[in-house]
Order: structure tokens, then C-alpha cells, then sequence
């Protein structure tokens, strides 16, 4: 499954560690939500870049004594249809101010993809190669928002009072 | 009116193009039905019994003459010649082809229309009174606050996929005539006691297998709060709203199961923690959406013009219609006008595009241009001069759309049903036309007032038959079509939920069974004066049930 950062598909680098198999040293890991929670005071004096893989059904809230060492929170959507995960990303990026990655797994697919970004992913694990691929492509598809996101992009609002988009000549729709 | 601008423009053209490459991709395989059925769904396209089935969003129900010919050309090219207005005051059109989807939908972007949003796990069209801007009873056009709302929630990137489907409505009115307790978010703009204006904000409502009124989590909510608590309670539901069950995942179900008292706390919680952030609306943001609202150059008029009585003393049915469909207007010498898209005999929400076009013509020499689409499934001209309400009536008539029965036994709100619908159980337009039949003496409905149906085909309820002062909902009994009768509904201030007669009837009885009501409420009432669902008030159900199952 292709890892796509900053508009292309990279190794990566992160190692998932399973929720009771050994640590390896000094290379970046995501732990499982559960086994965080449990071992968090050593695994943030560790050597080496810290992730946790965070479920949809839990409290980001939690997370928030943690924040400072983690350098990627991985967020799950199960299924396409399901959603709690942009609405975690939005609450650590905008009101617990997380400045790590944020990676969007599961069934993640191309018409997803301007979501994402906007709720505040920069890091992408697409389910299909061809979803990967056209990544750049797709995100070009909107060059216009209503409202505020995480992606910090002017909403519609705030551009039509700066007076960047108000209409030369108004046309009745 | 709003009028669009180069960013709203700019928005439903590249919706277009985004949609046209996915049909492309269905067209070619490369995507499958499964994995299009999303993507088609997040733009008003359902794939229904006989053919894929287009819902185009007609924000707050106010419509240009410029957009309602478009719909004409889109039911004459792409259609049978004909559209289906819903009671969420959008229109279907039931036959298109796939194929055709992204050329119908450039026709109707080119004039600032399109079907994002009118299906699909997100929020749906913006809902408001269909009299918004014209009322008397209004305290301010609550159109201005539906389309902040409906900007900020156009393709929003944390709320595309909620649970279930949301629906919210805004209110600005004494008198409800938008049914805000049946949503799952309601806005109603009043005054405080110190004179602000804000709003009630009601939560949880909406009909389906598991009806409920939405109740008030908070009396007043000042407007510059307005998208920060919308974000809140769409936050609070995309978290923790059901979704292990359909049948469970509409918020109505948390804030019942949460409690509306700790459902509020959770949002006021959020709340709290946003309402000061980049969502907080000033008064220069609100300005600039509602300097983007025209309204009408209207003459300086006087009410009752003396051409207007002549006219009703001269012909009678045109004084009956005046009676019926004309409602006063905010600004002197000017009246609202419903249409009727209830004919005998005809399918309720229908308009053909000969109507359409014709009527578009109509809005322009009489309305400012201006149609309104109201969710009992009629239209309205919202800024008739009174002086030509005789010319607008004649040309009413002559186009079928000047049926004397608003708010009566034949003004049937109901969903398409089994004759188009994949979820339907049972039909319902031939049940709504059976009974437009048995009361085609307008005298007869006259008589017995107003008296509200509702016609569902399945337990989603699309009909509101739950709201209903008589409720219809067709079941499936042993592979035949059977009906539950539900009396007693209201969807305005009063909002309650109609309480079930008895066992359900067959298909050939529900026409007889209206008829029995009809007469029992006759009986029963004091006199003319008492409406239907007063009489139903001070008897209960019981004189209705015996009178209906004593020959069954």
C-alpha cells in the first residue's frame, strides 16, 4: 500500500510495532494505542521518532499529556464511509495545536483525498497504487473553500471581504 | 434572491468536472458500481427502481425564472418532460442516464444549480420557511442565515461523512411553517427579552422507524455564534453518533440515548473551546452574505385595490381561489400566491416542463423573477402585485396550477413510493390520487377545512406521515400492499406525532378509510368553525377508530 507525503509516494520509514513484540532501537515506530497508554513513560525517553496508532473510537484527549513527544499520530478509517478520523485530526491540529504528522490509514481512497489534507493529513497511506498515483492530480481538482480547515486556506468568507474574489460584473444565478 | 459570485461559481464548476471523471471512471469499469455508489450518492444521484434518479438542491426553496427554465430544458433533454419538487423544497428528475448525468449537471451549474449534498452522509439543502423575506410574522429573512450556513457546510472536509444524512432548517417566523421540530438541527431567529435577536437552537428531531421531536438545547444563541455551534454539534454527532446500525445512526438516536441534557453539555464543552476561533462571525462577514441577497423594487401600494374586489364579486371561482392561495405580504399592495401542484388525479410535487417554463414567464412579469418551493410540495409567486392577481389567476388556471386547495384534504404531501422507489414497501401516488378523486367537490373540501395527509411508502418517511393530521404509511404484509393510518400529527408550532388507529388496511380500503375520518370529524365537530385536528384534540383518537374499524 503506497505511503504518499508532500504529493508523492516515499518509503516508509516508520516500523509498526505490534502490541506485545519487541522495540527495535533507535528507528522510528508507531505503538498501538493500547500498548502506548500502558508503556508511554519509557517510550517517550526512547532514542528515535515516536507514533502511535490511534483507534476512531477513543478520545484524542487522551493523547494530550503525550503530545509534545510524538512525532506521528497515525488516525484509522475502517471503512470509506466512516469519518470520526477528520474530526481527530481537525481537534489535534486546531485545539491541542499538534505540529507532528498525521497520517490517514485504512480505506483511504483518491475522492477522499482533498478532505484529508483540509482536516489536517500530511501523510497518506492509499489503499490503491492508482489512487497514489494522480494524488497531486486530484488535490488541483478544488481551487476554492467555503469554509476554514486545518490546511490553513482562506475560506470564501475571508476572501470576498479582502476583496480577492468579488465579482467584476454580477451575474444572476 | 442570492446572487452567486465568481467563487460560488467557480465551486460548482469544478464539482462538475470532478464529477464527470467519475462517471467516465463507472462508464469505463474502472471503478465499481459499489465504489461509484458513494461518489454519485455525494452528488444527488440515486440509482433507483427504474433508472438513475437526479435531487438538484434549491437552497432555502428560492428559485430565479432563470433557474427554473433551466429545470424545464433538463426535464425536456435529459427527462420525460417533467420534475418532482420533494418536501426538503428540492426537485427530481426520476429517468436520466448515466451517460447524461455530467452534461445535465454543466446545464444546471451554469446557472448556479447543482446536486451536492442531496444525498449522502453530510448535510443536506438548508431548509427555511418558503415565505422567507415576504412574511409579515418574520423578524428577519432567515434566508441570510441559511446560506452561511449552507456555504460552510458545502463539502466540508470534516463532516462528508457523518453517520447518516443531516438535516437542518432555519426559522424566522412566529408561526412555523418550515417544520423545524422534525429536523435534526433547527435555528429559530426570535427576540430575547432584551430585544436582540437570536436563536433557539433544537436538536435531535426527524421521522424514519424512530420519530422524534427535536428538543431546545439552548433558548438563545447569539448570531455571531452561529457556525461555531453548528461546528459543535456536528462535531459532538460525527464522533459519537451509532454507526454499527443504520437504522440507529441519525442523531436523533444519541441525543435520545445521551439525554438532551448531556448531549448539550458535550456540545458546550466544544463549543467553549472554538467559539472564539476563525468560525466567530462579524458583522462585516454577515454584511457581505446579505448585501448578496436582492430584494424587489417594490411600488408604493395600497392593500385591496378596488380592480381586485371588482374581480372577486365578478367571478366566483376566482374569489374562491383568492380565499385559498393568496396570503398577505409583508409590504402593502402585495400578496403571496401558492401554486398548487396537487391537481385531481395528479401526482403530488409534479410540474411539467411546459409548467415550468411557462411559470418562469409568469415570475417575471409578476414576481420579480422570483419562485419559491415550499415543503408542502407547492410552489409559490412570493411578490404579487394585488392588482394583478386576476391575470396571474387566469394564467394560473389555464396552466393547471390554480386548484383551489391549498391546506385541504387534497393538498396530499407524499413521497414517490413504490412507483419509483427502491426502499418503498407499498405505492403512494395512486393512494394520493385515489383520494384527490373521492374529494373532488371543492365544496366538500371547503367544508371540512383544514385537514392535513401525508403519504409515506416506506418507514423512512419521506412523506412525514408522522406529522400528518392524518398519517398514511404503506407496509408489506405476505408479499401485499397495507397501510397504517395515524391520526392526529401537526409539523408546525404545535409539533406532535400522529398515534396509530388500528391494524393496518389493504391498499383498495385507505381511500374508504380517509372518507369514514372525514365524515366521523363532520359528526364529531361542534361546527364549522373547529378544524379537523381541533375536534381530534378535544375527542382523541376512539370516536375516529370506531367509526373506521366498526364495519372492518
Amino acid at each position: 500500500m503506497p505511503l504518499v507525503e508532500n504529493g508523492r509516494i516515499v518509503e516508509d520509514r516508520y516500523v509498526r510495532v505490534a502490541a506485545d513484540g519487541p522495540i527495535p532501537e533507535r528507528v522510528p515506530i508507531i505503538v498501538p494505542a493500547q500498548r502506548f497508554l500502558a508503556e508511554a513513560d519509557s517510550l517517550v525517553r526512547r532514542d528515535g521518532s515516536l507514533g502511535v496508532d490511534w483507534p476512531n473510537d477513543r478520545r484524542v484527549a487522551e493523547l494530550e499529556p503525550w503530545l509534545g513527544h510524538l512525532a506521528l499520530i497515525a488516525l484509522n478509517f475502517p471503512k470509506f464511509k466512516d469519518g470520526r478520523a477528520y474530526s481527530q485530526a481537525r481537534l489535534l491540529r486546531e485545539t491541542y495545536s499538534f505540529g507532528g504528522m498525521l497520517r490517514a490509514t485504512g480505506e483511504v481512497l483518491r475522492d477522499q483525498f482533498h478532505f484529508l489534507v483540509r482536516a489536517g493529513f500530511d501523510s497518506f497511506e492509499v489503499k490503491k497504487p492508482a489512487d497514489a498515483a494522480v494524488f497531486a492530480e486530484v488535490l488541483a481538482r478544488y481551487s476554492v473553500y467555503y469554509q476554514p480547515g486545518a490546511d490553513g486556506r482562506a475560506p470564501a468568507l475571508r476572501r470576498r471581504l479582502q476583496g480577492g474574489a468579488a465579482p467584476k460584473v454580477r451575474e444572476t444565478a | 434572491m442570492y446572487i452567486y459570485d465568481s467563487i460560488d461559481r467557480t465551486l460548482v464548476a469544478e464539482r462538475v468536472a470532478e464529477f464527470r471523471d467519475q462517471v467516465a471512471r463507472r462508464l469505463s469499469g474502472e471503478l465499481t458500481e459499489d465504489e461509484f455508489k458513494p461518489l454519485r450518492l455525494m452528488n444527488g444521484v440515486y440509482l433507483q427502481l427504474h433508472a438513475y434518479m437526479l435531487r438538484i438542491a434549491n437552497p432555502y426553496g428560492t428559485l430565479s425564472s432563470r433557474q427554473l427554465r433551466q429545470l424545464a430544458h433538463v426535464a425536456r433533454r435529459y427527462d420525460r418532460g417533467y420534475g418532482h419538487f420533494t418536501t426538503r423544497q428540492n426537485i427530481q428528475f426520476h429517468w436520466i442516464k448515466l451517460e447524461q448525468l455530467p452534461d445535465a449537471m454543466a446545464d444546471l451549474a451554469a446557472v448556479g444549480m447543482h446536486g451536492m449534498q442531496t444525498s449522502g452522509n453530510n448535510v443536506r439543502n438548508i431548509t427555511t420557511d418558503q415565505w422567507a423575506g415576504v412574511a409579515p410574522d418574520e423578524i428577519e429573512d432567515p434566508r441570510i442565515w441559511a446560506e452561511i450556513i449552507r456555504q460552510h457546510v458545502t463539502l466540508h472536509p470534516e463532516f462528508s461523512f457523518m453517520p447518516r444524512k443531516f438535516k437542518i432548517c432555519v426559522g424566522a417566523a412566529s408561526h412555523d411553517r418550515a417544520a423545524l421540530r422534525i429536523h435534526d438541527l433547527a435555528f429559530r431567529l426570535h427576540r430575547n427579552a432584551g430585544g436582540e435577536a437570536g436563536f433557539e437552537v433544537m436538536v435531535g428531531g426527524g421521522l424514519g422507524r424512530t420519530p422524534y421531536l427535536a428538543q431546545t438545547i439552548r433558548p438563545f444563541l447569539k448570531k455571531c455564534d452561529l457556525l461555531s455551534y453548528v461546528e459543535a454539534v456536528l462535531r459532538t454527532y460525527n464522533q459519537f453518533g451509532r454507526r454499527d446500525n443504520i437504522w440507529k445512526a441519525r442523531i436523533k438516536i444519541l441525543v435520545h440515548d445521551l439525554g438532551a441534557e448531556a448531549f448539550a453539555k458535550e456540545v458546550e464543552a466544544e463549543w467553549q473551546s472554538i467559539k472564539d476561533g476563525p468560525l466567530a462571525l462579524d458583522a462585516a462577514t454577515v454584511a457581505e452574505i446579505a448585501s448578496r441577497f436582492v430584494y424587489p423594487d417594490y411600488e408604493a401600494l395600497e392593500d385591496g385595490p378596488p380592480e381586485l374586489a371588482a374581480a372577486r364579486r365578478a367571478d366566483g371561482r376566482f374569489d374562491r381561489w383568492v380565499n385559498n392561495a393568496v396570503a398577505n405580504h409583508k409590504k402593502s399592495g402585495y400578496a403571496i400566491v401558492t401554486l398548487s401542484l396537487k391537481p385531481e388525479g395528479g401526482t403530488p410535487g409534479d410540474a411539467t416542463a411546459v409548467q415550468m417554463d411557462a411559470l418562469a414567464d409568469l415570475a417575471d412579469r409578476y414576481s420579480f423573477g422570483e419562485i419559491r418551493i415550499g415543503h408542502e410540495q407547492n410552489l409559490a409567486l412570493p411578490h404579487v402585485a394585488q392588482r394583478d392577481l386576476p391575470a396571474v389567476w387566469r394564467a394560473l388556471d389555464a396552466l393547471g396550477l390554480a386548484t383551489p386547495n391549498i391546506g385541504l384534504v387534497s393538498d396530499i404531501i407524499s413521497c414517490p413510493g413504490l412507483d419509483y422507489c427502491s426502499l418503498a414497501n407499498a405505492r403512494s401516488i395512486p393512494i394520493a390520487q385515489e383520494i384527490t378523486r373521492r374529494f373532488h367537490d371543492l365544496d366538500r373540501q371547503r367544508d371540512l377545512g383544514r385537514l392535513h395527509i401525508n403519504i409515506s411508502g416506506c418507514i423512512n418517511a419521506c412523506g412525514h406521515h408522522h406529522v400528518g393530521h392524518i398519517g398514511i404509511l404503506g407496509v408489506e404484509k405476505n408479499g401485499e400492499e397495507f397501510y397504517q393510518i395515524t391520526l392526529g400529527g401537526e409539523a408546525d408550532d404545535h409539533a406532535v406525532l400522529g398515534t396509530l388507529i388500528g391494524p393496518a388496511v389493504p391498499y383498495a380500503k385507505v381511500a374508504d378509510v380517509v372518507e369514514d375520518i372525514a365524515a366521523a370529524y363532520l359528526d364529531l365537530r361542534t361546527g364549522p368553525d373547529e378544524l379537523f385536528i381541533d375536534t381530534l384534540k378535544r375527542t382523541g383518537i376512539e370516536p375516529f377508530r370506531e367509526r373506521v374499524y366498526a364495519a372492518r
